[in-house]
């Protein structure tokens, strides 16, 4: 046929390249930036993380003139800064899933794994890259999140704590640890499960469903488990006081850090063996 | 070059690819032809390590394509089914996979030009029409600059400027000296592009073979004969592997003998002929009954391959 006079219109690559870690996790930066997806949860994550607390601060600021000394002495201000780890968890939480569940649900992975067939190098990436931008992005809402809560108590001169009394700076950084490390959970799932719908499941599962469940056990048998399961040793990260019931910072973070290298080893197999 | 030798794959108790062995060359176009759900999908899948096979080997110049470097410029691949992430543009997409080997923006550039995707590359793949999404696969495809290339149903979806463009595309990527493999269903699409043929039925290799040889082997055995003394004819020709219809008084069609064979009978016997014509028969239909009946395929004079 004719078209060899058309060989010139595929143009050649000067310059070979080749993988490496390094390589993919500036592909996986990009992936991960440029889907709305991605946007809209860091997004959510950061101003709830953020507006939560504020709005407790000042809801609490405006009722503390009728609240009875019981109540009052039932608030204590950290709870009111950490309140928007509660509602990130989820935002984190689900995006992790959805950063891997996607590219099955899209077909993506083909691609994903054709360009590095040996697997691995996508998964540490992924993980990487969403560890450091969690953690980058939740670090400044905890810490705004704990002075701006404090400059709206402080109005009315309720509620006082010091960044460096003992344990709060442990505490506040400890909530965007938290974070990230349950952004890692998360991912570690999607990748087990490869369904967003149940990736989804199984991570609210394990942190919203099973442990107040457990209420069902004999207390003896529910004190015994319960401080340790994930989400109790993963909140032991960001909690200033301790009681017999709950794990140390130092022990919760280990605890927590274990179950998530368990659930990347897992998730680092079937993505080896499975076939795409 | 992809060499593929006792390539097996079983989906539970489904056998998708039963022992097939094939070499596809540098330089040519070569078709991979089979009914739908024969397992030419699964192959590929097997030759880019997607999915593991149950049983044999497939390498890819010379290496496992797990084993390679830079896998981008040994194998561009499009698959059949969708690989692109809805969500994302088509110029986000092709870098992302040109980042994974350093390769950059201006590579991702000449990939949309070259497809002519310009003008929607900063559109979400999500609203891409078949065609286009096929033009984006071809762009990944051919964004590592790979020796080899491998294209799943390339003309699906496409209208028909697009399917000139691959059948061009294809010919000058063989020109360029890279191994050509490229799957079809249909027996025209692969008579036009494709040099050599590798084709499969129920994940069963049934024949390697040039398409030269494959057209001239499965339209020798038919000829017209016209003549007056045809039954004389008719009866002279006669044997146990030979057809002949009689179409009209003097008019004789029969299969299983080259319009030589009937000719050198008819002089041997002082048959007068009027006319002695081999037919052609649709290069379709010879593949539909070459993989109608995939192992008992019983024409014994193509090269016919049966795997273990």
């Amino acid at each position: 046929m004719s078209a060899v006079a058309k060989v010139d219109a595929i143009p050649r690559l000067e310059t070979r390249g080749r993988v490496t870690q390094a390589h993919v996790i500036r592909s996986e930066w990009t992936k991960l930036v440029t889907l709305r997806s991605t946007r809209w949860s860091l997004i959510v994550a950061v101003v709830l993380g953020i507006g939560l607390p504020l709005l407790f601060a000042a809801v609490t600021s405006s009722h503390w003139g009728g609240m009875s000394p019981h109540e009052r002495a039932d608030r204590h201000p950290l709870d009111i800064a950490q309140a928007g780890v509660f509602i990130s968890q989820l935002a984190i939480g689900i995006l992790g899933v959805l950063v891997i569940t996607g590219e099955y649900s899209t077909g993506m992975i083909r691609a994903s794994l054709t360009a590095v067939p040996k697997r691995l190098p996508v998964l540490w990436a992924k993980l990487g890259v969403y560890a450091v931008v969690s953690f980058l992005l939740m670090l400044p809402a905890v810490v705004i999140a704990f002075f701006a809560s404090q400059a709206i108590l402080a109005r009315h001169d309720i509620l006082q704590i010091s960044f460096s009394q003992g344990g709060v700076s442990r505490a506040v950084v400890g909530g965007a640890l938290y974070l990230m490390l349950l952004g890692m959970f998360a991912m570690a799932i999607g990748t087990i499960v490869r369904n967003t719908a149940g990736g989804i499941a199984a991570f609210a599962a394990i942190f919203f469903v099973i442990p107040p469940l457990l209420n069902i056990l004999p207390s003896s048998w529910h004190d015994a488990i319960a401080k340790y399961l994930p989400d109790a040793a993963g909140r032991a990260i960001f909690s200033l006081t301790h009681d017999a019931n709950s794990l140390a910072p130092g022990a919760g973070l280990a605890l927590f850090a274990g179950y998530c290298a368990l659930a990347i080893a897992v998730a680092a197999i079937l993505l080896v063996r499975r076939d795409a | 070059m992809i060499e593929a030798e006792g390539l097996t794959k079983d989906y539970g108790d489904k056998r998708a690819v039963d022992g097939l062995t094939f070499t596809v060359q540098p330089g040519i176009v070569t078709g991979f032809l089979g009914p739908n759900g024969s397992g030419k999908s699964t192959t590929m899948r097997l030759i880019l390590g997607l999915d593991a096979p149950t049983s044999g080997d497939v390498r890819v110049n010379g290496k496992h394509y797990r084993d390679h470097a830079a896998p981008l410029h040994e194998v561009g691949a499009l698959l059949e089914a969708r690989s692109v992430h809805t969500g994302r543009s088509a110029y986000n997409h092709l870098l992302a996979l040109a980042q994974t080997h350093g390769l950059g923006r201006s590579r991702v550039e000449e990939m949309i030009d070259l497809v002519g995707l310009h003008d929607v590359a900063k559109k979400r793949a999500g609203q891409f029409s078949l065609g286009m999404g096929q033009r984006l696969g071809i762009a990944s495809a051919l964004l590592g600059d790979p020796d080899t290339v491998m294209l799943d149903e390339p003309v699906n979806g496409l209208d028909p400027e697009g399917i000139h463009w691959i059948r061009t595309l294809l010919r000058d990527l063989a020109a360029q000296g890279r191994t050509v493999f490229v799957s079809s269903h249909l027996m025209s699409e692969m008579a036009l592009t494709a040099d050599h043929l590798i084709v499969v039925g129920r994940g069963k290799l049934i024949a390697d073979t040039s398409v030269t040889d494959f057209v001239e082997q499965a339209s020798g055995k038919i000829v017209v004969v016209r003549s007056p003394q045809a039954e004389d004819l008719r009866s002279a020709i006669a044997g146990p592997d030979i057809k002949v219809v009689s179409l009209s008084p003097g008019l004789l069609e029969i299969h299983g003998l080259t319009a030589q064979q009937v000719g050198e009978t008819a002089a041997k016997h002082g048959f007068v002929l009027h006319e002695l014509t081999p037919q052609q028969v649709s290069l379709e239909q010879a593949f539909m009954d070459m993989t109608r009946d995939d192992v008992e395929f019983r024409t014994g004079d193509l090269k016919v391959v049966e795997a273990a």
